[in-house]
């Protein structure tokens, strides 16, 4: 099970398109990533928010396919 | 459907009573003596370590509530940290607060007492 890294950034950017996306693979193992998502849409929402709108983007794959995703969200900084 | 609206509603009222009695809590795997998945462990500790009182819930050993509360807060994974009521969010928004000093100030706004040791 798990998904591939590639797979993971084109769900996110398929839906935020704006957003730059850095993830790091932590176990080699499809399934313990860390990511990092910057993105204007952020601006203003809350971190739950902000969080929800990735894991909208994962298309229900977070929590069942994809176990361990941590994730930090950014907006740019101007 | 009408079975599984039943079922809903009745979660609901649960999670919404478990809230309701306590003022911090948590739904986690396992309890915070024996965590059962780092990400509740990270949440638990944190939460000792600032010192607040929190009641804990065991999604592993209650099937419903584990399902009930992803749709209850829209949030799909565990753990999940309530304040009040609210929902905070999971581990990793409990960890980027806490190390940003943002979860004492959330506390001290909610009135919740923490003996900050």
């Amino acid at each position: 099970m798990g998904m591939k890294r590639d797979e993971i950034e084109s769900m996110i950017l398929a839906s935020i398109p704006d957003a730059t996306v850095d993830i790091k693979d932590l176990a080699g193992d499809d399934n313990h990533y860390a990511a990092t998502v910057t993105s204007n849409k952020f601006k203003g929402m809350t971190k739950v928010n902000q969080h929800k709108m990735v894991y909208d983007a994962l298309g229900g794959k977070m929590g069942g396919t994809l176990h361990a995703l941590s994730l930090t969200t950014l907006v740019p900084n101007d | 459907m009408i079975n599984n609206e039943a079922n809903m509603n009745e979660i609901n009222n649960v999670i919404e009573k478990n809230n309701e009695n306590d003022p911090v809590v948590l739904y986690m795997k396992g309890d915070p003596t024996f965590p059962q998945c780092g990400f509740s462990s990270t949440v638990v500790q944190i939460l000792k370590h600032i010192g607040v009182d929190f009641q804990s819930y065991d999604v592993l050993q209650d099937e419903k509530l584990r399902e009930g509360i992803k749709s209850f807060s829209n949030w799909p994974t565990i753990p999940q940290l309530y304040v009040k009521g609210e929902f905070v969010g999971g581990c990793d928004i409990i960890r980027e607060m806490f190390e940003t000093g943002e979860l004492k100030k959330y506390f001290e706004e909610k009135k919740v007492n923490f003996s900050n040791n």
